[in-house]
């Protein structure tokens, strides 16, 4: 059972990695606009570099 | 549930019609202060991403604009730009790019309280969901066996993800739930907030205790449902609300005031009695006032729903939200903000809803019936365990808990709020916005339909009606003058007529009409006086020609789909009733088109008020569909009430409904729609309910376990989201 002591610890660290992104995108307003960011990566304007 | 909420959610939107009329404080300031302009537009045409680039290109290119985004879920764009740009400027440019564009008022548009709220729930909800996934991973170790020093620690593990978590995202209920206690009644909240810190207390007093039943996982799964429960529930107001904000920023209320011989632009709030205001054709007046220069025709239907054009001239009194027509006006203000004559009808709203009874939405009456019910259940089986074990606190408080866990309302807090999502987005397709929470139940209990007539079953634009029985060089004639005018009159002769004659001379004279030299004598097209004709009952110009005079009558052009709207709702059995404000014959005249039989003509905006309030005395359940300041009284009457979007703002905020295209026959779906969203409601409570005759007897006799609770719950949440998106 001494794995449980390695495996727990790693189940929450990857859950709570996934809060984590999921907070950040929320802080970044990357849920405001989901039809223009889904267009947007079609646009071929800002593909040799980034936009500044 | 949301419910307290939702009420004063709508009270905000349509308790308050007078201030969509009149600017607020802060709206005055922005407008007056346009140092740094921020400069919103609407987009409706946009869709795809090269409409994105397109867009921000153009617009990037305008000299002085630091920065333009496009938003494309919400169709706007927000440019950042110097103070001389300016929105007339940048619709010309998007225009060349073949985009359509509109000025939005930002100071309309402050939907980051709203957004703020939105994340708020989101990061809770998201919170939740993590720790829904972890403490279920470790209560399945529990739920299969895992004895003595094995399950403590998984208990106590999961007591260290789920104590925090439902003091965090528990937050919006506990508040709720307070704020219903101190008002001293039991709303759905409380035996929520009493379930989540109940199961969570007893679960660490039995972890500490090595207990078997630890309820980590329920108090968790409870607080994530309802919390998805009260997210959707925001959703779809936030975005009825925005779409409705949108609508109402499209008027920028701007007036052209002469200073010192020079027509500046101002905002009308800034606008006082004594001014000298020019109002061009085609505008609408901002102010009550007196002509002082120039002669017209305005429209009244808004605010009266005549159809005919009235003649305005030197000392003519006109109101604000009467249109100009044909020739500029300048008049001196009379009355300017809250005392115009427009500001005075919102005030018959304020009175209407004040008499408007209170609705109760099903899901109060549903939590009204069962928050007593469930803890008295829990405290029933708390007191008899202690009787029946002689005392023994923890197994009676553990029953107690169990009960509460199992009884909440998880599928209650998910019903409502699934099957409005569900219906207001199906609608939203169908281009009717939902503006409040309950609309949809009063919609569903509708038996008496009362419609305006102008600018609601017809589209306030003429039509001409007795083309075919005038000779044909007459109508040519009259084509060829009226090709030179933009009077409404005059563009549908001109736009139905094949061929034109040639006409020299032509010369507008505004008010009465247009004339000219045709084959060497002088034809005039225009008002009856004018022409030297007798004037006819229904809407009609005249042509006078070599000495006679031919009449040209004109209806009402009727709205795409009014046909079939009354016609489906007549099918379905709903008593129809035409009220209008315009003259017998043409009101007459429509209700014979459309096989309405209740008709009345002539109707003050205080006697529209009356009937509906009679209707509802009787004990009728009306829905009023109108658009313009006369009906607002009516519409804020009615039982549940819809507006077109071309309505005035007023009579917008005052309908629950607001029907986004030009057609009509949406409404007739919108009924059986709502209809089958509160069937489909009250199926929810009948499922949730089922799963609690079933699981309570068994919390009660204390054969509930964790895994049970954590069955019936999740299984409830499904079949009743299930259930929801049934809507067809």
């Amino acid at each position: 059972m001494e794995i449980l002591a390695i495996l727990i610890p790693v189940s929450l660290f990857l859950g709570g990695v996934g809060l984590a992104a999921f907070f950040w995108a929320m802080k970044t307003k990357q849920f405001d606009d989901p039809d223009g960011d889904a267009n947007r990566i079609l646009t071929k304007e800002w593909d040799d570099r980034p936009k500044p | 549930m949301a419910l307290a909420e939702s009420l004063d959610e709508a009270n905000r939107l349509s308790a308050c019609p007078a201030c969509a009329v009149v600017p607020s404080a802060e709206r005055l300031a922005a407008m007056a202060a346009p140092a740094e302009a921020r400069i919103m537009l609407s987009l409706p045409m946009a869709h795809c991403a090269t409409c994105i680039s397109t867009v921000e290109g153009a617009l990037g290119a305008v000299p002085g604009v630091r920065s333009a985004r496009v938003n494309l879920t919400r169709k706007r764009v927000s440019v950042d730009a110097a103070p001389e740009v300016t929105a007339a400027g940048l619709i010309a440019v998007l225009k060349a790019e073949g985009q359509e564009a509109h000025e939005l008022d930002p100071g309309l548009l402050s939907t980051t309280e709203t957004d703020r709220q939105g994340r708020d729930l989101l990061m809770r909800l998201g919170v939740a969901f993590f720790s829904m996934m972890n403490v279920m991973l470790l209560s399945v170790a529990v739920w299969s066996g895992a004895e003595a020093a094995t399950r403590d620690m998984f208990h106590w593990i999961s007591a260290a993800i789920a104590l925090p978590t439902v003091i965090f995202a528990g937050q919006p209920f506990f508040k709720s739930a307070w704020a219903s206690l101190r008002a001293g009644r039991l709303g759905m909240d409380v035996p929520i907030s009493l379930a989540l810190i109940l199961a969570s207390s007893i679960s660490v007093y039995e972890t500490m205790m090595s207990g078997h039943h630890a309820y980590f996982d329920a108090a968790v799964m409870l607080a994530f449902f309802l919390l998805l429960g009260r997210y959707l529930d925001h959703r779809t107001r936030a975005v009825a609300r925005s779409a409705a904000e949108e609508l109402a920023a499209l008027e920028v209320p701007r007036a052209w005031v002469m200073v010192d011989g020079v027509e500046v632009e101002r905002a009308i709030s800034a606008v006082v009695a004594g001014d000298t205001v020019v109002v061009r054709p085609g505008g609408r007046m901002p102010v009550d006032g007196v002509v002082t220069l120039g002669a017209s025709e305005v429209d009244r239907s808004l605010l009266t729903g005549e159809s005919l054009p009235v003649f305005a001239g030197v000392g003519t009194v006109v109101s604000a939200g009467e249109v100009n027509l044909t020739g500029p006006l300048t008049l001196r203000v009379t009355a300017a903000g809250k005392d115009s004559s427009l500001h005075r009808m919102a005030d018959l709203v304020a009175v209407a809803e004040g008499a408007k009874t209170r609705y109760t939405s099903l899901a109060d009456r549903a939590a009204k019936l069962y928050s007593p019910l469930v803890h008295i259940l829990s405290f029933s089986a708390f007191g008899y365990w202690m009787w029946a074990t002689g005392g023994d606190v923890r197994y009676a408080i553990n029953i107690s808990a169990a009960v509460l866990i199992i009884t909440c309302p998880c599928a209650l807090g998910l019903a409502v709020p699934a099957v409005v999502t569900s219906a207001s987005g199906r609608l939203f397709r169908k281009g009717l916005l939902i503006k409040n929470g309950t609309a949809l139940e009063r919609l569903a209990a509708v038996d008496t339909v009362v419609f305006d007539k102008t600018g609601t079953l017809t589209m306030g634009a003429p039509e001409v009606t007795n083309l075919g029985a005038l000779p044909a060089d007459v109508v040519a004639v009259a084509a060829g003058l009226a090709a030179g005018s933009s009077h409404p009159l005059a563009r549908a002769l001109a736009g139905v007529a094949g061929v034109r004659a040639a006409v020299s001379d032509v010369r507008e004279v505004p008010g009465y009409g247009i004339e000219g030299m045709w084959q060497g004598q002088r034809v005039r097209l225009g008002r009856a006086e004018w022409c030297g004709a007798e004037p006819l009952a229904v809407t009609a110009t005249y042509l006078s020609l070599g000495g006679t005079v031919h009449a040209f009558t004109f209806a009402d052009a009727l709205r795409p789909g009014a046909e079939v709207a009354v016609a489906a709702l007549r099918a379905d059995g709903r008593r129809i009733i035409l009220l209008s404000g315009d003259a017998v014959g043409a009101v007459a005249e429509l209700a014979a088109r459309l096989g309405i039989e209740e008709w009345s003509a002539g109707v003050l905006p205080a006697d529209k008020v009356a009937r509906v309030a009679a209707l509802s005395a009787e004990g009728r359940r009306v829905l009023m569909v109108g658009d313009g300041l006369n009906d607002t009284g009516a519409l804020a009457a009615a039982h549940v009430s819809i507006s077109p979007a071309s309505a005035l703002d007023a009579a917008r905020v005052a309908s629950d409904i607001v029907l986004l295209g030009q057609d009509m026959a949406p409404i007739a779906d919108a009924v059986r729609i709502s209809r089958q969203a509160v069937r489909r409601m009250v199926e929810n409570f009948i499922i949730s309910g089922g799963y609690n005759v079933i699981a309570v007897p068994l919390a009660l006799m204390g054969a509930a376990t964790p895994l049970a609770a954590a069955l019936a719950m999740s299984l409830s949440s499904i079949s009743v989201s299930l259930n929801a998106m049934r809507l067809k």
